[in-house]
C-alpha cells in the first residue's frame, strides 16, 4: 500500500497522531497505562502484522519453493513477494540482493562466515567504532581468532559520536571492511554512514552498516548509501521476531561461497559434488521463516503507509523534546551521540545503579530498557557500568516523555534526596 | 505489585550508598568473584576463615542498590559464623527470597535440622529481612543473591567465579 491510498493517517500532513496510532497496536488496549519507551530493544507490533501472519497461516500456508500444488505456489508467491517489498523498503536495485536471515546478527554473522573468512587474509583489516553492538564486535572476533585478521576501532569523540578525523586516519592497506552501525543502539549517536562509505570506498575498502536501530526511524537507500552491506531487523521494524534482512550487492553476493549447508540453497546434489543455488537462496538453507518473512512485509506495508519522512520527523521531534525534558531534569546527565541523536535517549542519574531507576520507572508503568544495551566496550568507553535508556517509536508522544519525567523524579525522590 | 518503598528501604539505601567491608581482605582464605551477566555487575567476596569460623569477610565491587546492600548485609551478619551456619543462612535467606525451600543445607547445622535455625542464626536471619521484599520483583533476585553465590563459590572452592546465569 502505498501513502496516496492510506485513508486517516494522513502521512501527507506530516503530523502523527501517536494516541490514535497506539490503538493499532493491541499491547496498548491490554496493558492500559504502559509507557512503553523500549522499542529500541524490540517494537511492538500493529494489528495488520499479528492478524496478517494468523491470516496467512489460516489461509495460504505451505512450504515454500518445493511444493508442485496450488498452496505451496501461493505461499513461495508471498514469500518471495516479501523480499520485494524489503526490496523496495531498502531501494535496492534487486530483489536478489535480499537475504532472509533471523536477525541483524546473523546477517553480520554471515558476513563474516562467508565473505570474510572466504575473502580475508591474515593481516587484512576490518574497522568498527566504539559504537558497536556486541553482534558488530563478536563475529569480527570470532573471524579473527579463525584466520588472523586485525580489528581496528575507531573511537568516538567528547561528543559521543564517531571520531571521524580519528576513523580516517585508522585506514590502511590492509583496510578490507568497515562495518559500522548507522545509529547507536545505545546512545543513540546517528553515524555520518554517507560519508563513511565514501571514505571507505575511496580506500578500497567495503562497507558493512548495521541498520537495526536506523531503519525503524529513517529512510534508507542502499543505492544511494552506496554502503556493499545492509543489516537489519524485522521485530525492531514493527515486525515479528526471527526474521531479519541482508542486504547485499549482487556482485558481492554472488562471488560468496554457502554459509550453511542444506536444503533450499542447491541446485544439485550428489557424494562427490554438490552445485549451489545462486544468490539469496544460496544463503537461506533450509525452510526459511516463511511467516516471519510475510509479516515483516506486512510491517514494512505498515511503516511506508505512515510515510517514512513523516516518522523521521517524528522521531526527531520527540528526539528533542525528550533531550530537552530529560536535560532539565537536575543529576540527570544525558550521554552524549555527537552531532545528531535520533530515537533513543540514554541516561545516567548520578550514579545510582541503571536496574535500581529503571525498577522505579516500572512502578510508574514506563517501560525503558537498563544495563549495557550489549555494549559494553562503549560503556566502558563512557565510564559507567550502564545506562538507563528510553528508545522511541511511533506510538510514543510528549506525554510518554513526560510520564518518564515525572517516573524519573519519583526515583529521584528515592535514591537522591 | 507493592509499594516500592518496600523495596527500597532505609536501611537498603543506607547500605547501598555506604557499605560496611567494602575492602579486600590481603589474608583471605577464601575468596570468589560473582558475575550478573544481566545488568553487568560484579562482586568478589573475602573471607578469612580460622579454624571453623569466619574471622573476616568483605566485599569489593559496586553494583544496584539491592546488590550492594546484600552484600554488605552479608558480611555484617556472616562475621563469627561457622562456615555451616554461614552456609545454613544463605538456604535460609535463599528460600526466604526466592521462595523456593532448600532444605538440604539445613542438615549440616547442628540443631538445624528440619529447615530450622538456632536462634542465634534466626537474629541473623531478621537482619537480612529488608531483603525479602525482592520476592515480588523476580528480575531482581539475582541482584539479592549475588554475593551470597560467590560465598558459596568461594567455601567450596577456595578461589572461584561465579555467575548468576
Amino acid at each position: 500500500m502505498t501513502a496516496a491510498n492510506a485513508p486517516s493517517l494522513s502521512p501527507r500532513a506530516n503530523r502523527f497522531e501517536p494516541a490514535r496510532l497506539r490503538r493499532e497496536f493491541p499491547i496498548f488496549a491490554n496493558n492500559p497505562g504502559l509507557v512503553f519507551l523500549d522499542s529500541g530493544a524490540s517494537a511492538q507490533k500493529p494489528r495488520s502484522v499479528i492478524d496478517g501472519v494468523a491470516e496467512f497461516y489460516r489461509r495460504e500456508y505451505a512450504n515454500v519453493h518445493r511444493g508442485v500444488y496450488r498452496l505451496s505456489e501461493r505461499a513461495t508467491e508471498r514469500y518471495e513477494e516479501a523480499r520485494e517489498t524489503v526490496q523496495a523498503f531498502l531501494n535496492a536495485a534487486d530483489a536478489r540482493e535480499i537475504v532472509f536471515v533471523r536477525n541483524a546478527t546473523e546477517a553480520i554473522n554471515l558476513v563474516a562466515g562467508s565473505w570474510g573468512a572466504a575473502t580475508l587474509r591474515p593481516g587484512d583489516e576490518v574497522l568498527i567504532s566504539e559504537l558497536e553492538h556486541h553482534s558488530n564486535i563478536v563475529p569480527w572476533q570470532i573471524l579473527r581468532d579463525r584466520i588472523g585478521i586485525r580489528l581496528v576501532v575507531a573511537p568516538i569523540d567528547a561528543e559521543g559520536g564517531l571520531d571521524l578525523a580519528a576513523f580516517e586516519g585508522l585506514f590502511s592497506e590492509r583496510t578490507r571492511l568497515v562495518a559500522l552501525t548507522h545509529v547507536a543502539n545505545a546512545t543513540g549517536a546517528m553515524v555520518p554512514v554517507e560519508r563513511v562509505v565514501r571514505l571507505a570506498h575511496r580506500h578500497g575498502a567495503k562497507v558493512l552498516i548495521d541498520g537495526s536501530q536506523a531503519a525503524p526511524r529513517l529512510p534508507v537507500d542502499v543505492r544511494a548509501l552506496d554502503c556493499d552491506f545492509y543489516a537489519m531487523t524485522g521485530h525492531k521494524l514493527y515486525g515479528p521476531t526471527g526474521i531479519g534482512v541482508l542486504y547485499g550487492r549482487y556482485e558481492l553476493l554472488e562471488t560468496m561461497p554457502p554459509w550453511q549447508g542444506g536444503g533450499d540453497m542447491v541446485l544439485h546434489v550428489s557424494f562427490e559434488k554438490t552445485l549451489y543455488q545462486d544468490p539469496p537462496h544460496r544463503f537461506e538453507a533450509g525452510t526459511p521463516n516463511i511467516a516471519g518473512a510475510v509479516g515483516l512485509a506486512l510491517a514494512l506495508d505498515f511503516i511506508e503507509e505512515l510515510g517514512r519522512e513523516a516518522i523521521r520527523e517524528h522521531e526527531e521531534a520527540l528526539t528533542a523534546y525528550g533531550a530537552d525534558q530529560l536535560s532539565r531534569i537536575p543529576d540527570l546527565c544525558l550521554f552524549g551521540a555527537g552531532e545528531r541523536r535520533l530515537g533513543i535517549l540514554s541516561f545516567d542519574l548520578d550514579g545510582v545503579h541503571p536496574h535500581d531507576v529503571a525498577s522505579v520507572l516500572d512502578q510508574h508503568h514506563v517501560a525503558v530498557r537498563a544495563g549495557h544495551h550489549c555494549a559494553q566496550p562503549l560503556m566502558e568507553r563512557l565510564g559507567v557500568a550502564g545506562t538507563t535508556r528510553a528508545s522511541l517509536g511511533v506510538y510514543n508522544d510528549e506525554r510518554d516523555i513526560d510520564a518518564l519525567a515525572a517516573a524519573i523524579e519519583a526515583a529521584r525522590e528515592i535514591f537522591l534526596r | 505489585m507493592m509499594d516500592l518503598r518496600e523495596l527500597y528501604q532505609e536501611i537498603i539505601l543506607d547500605h547501598g550508598r555506604h557499605p560496611r567491608n567494602l575492602r579486600a581482605i590481603p589474608e583471605a582464605t577464601h575468596k570468589a568473584q560473582g558475575h550478573n551477566p544481566l545488568c553487568g555487575d560484579r562482586v568478589t567476596v573475602y573471607i578469612a576463615v580460622e579454624g571453623e569460623r569466619i574471622a573476616d569477610v568483605s566485599f569489593e565491587g559496586r553494583g544496584c542498590a539491592i546488590s550492594t546492600a546484600a552484600a554488605s548485609l552479608m558480611t555484617e551478619v556472616l562475621k563469627g559464623k561457622t562456615v555451616a551456619e554461614a552456609r545454613a543462612l544463605f538456604a535460609a535467606f535463599h528460600s526466604r527470597v526466592t521462595g523456593a525451600a532448600c532444605e538440604a543445607l539445613f542438615r549440616e547445622v547442628p540443631g538445624g535440622a528440619d529447615g530450622a535455625l538456632c536462634e542465634d542464626l534466626e537474629e541473623a536471619l531478621e537482619r537480612l529481612e529488608p531483603l525479602f521484599g525482592v520476592k515480588a520483583y523476580p528480575a531482581r533476585v539475582k541482584c539479592a543473591t549475588l554475593s551470597w553465590h560467590a560465598l558459596e563459590a568461594a567455601l567450596k572452592n577456595g578461589a572461584a567465579k561465579v555467575t548468576t546465569e
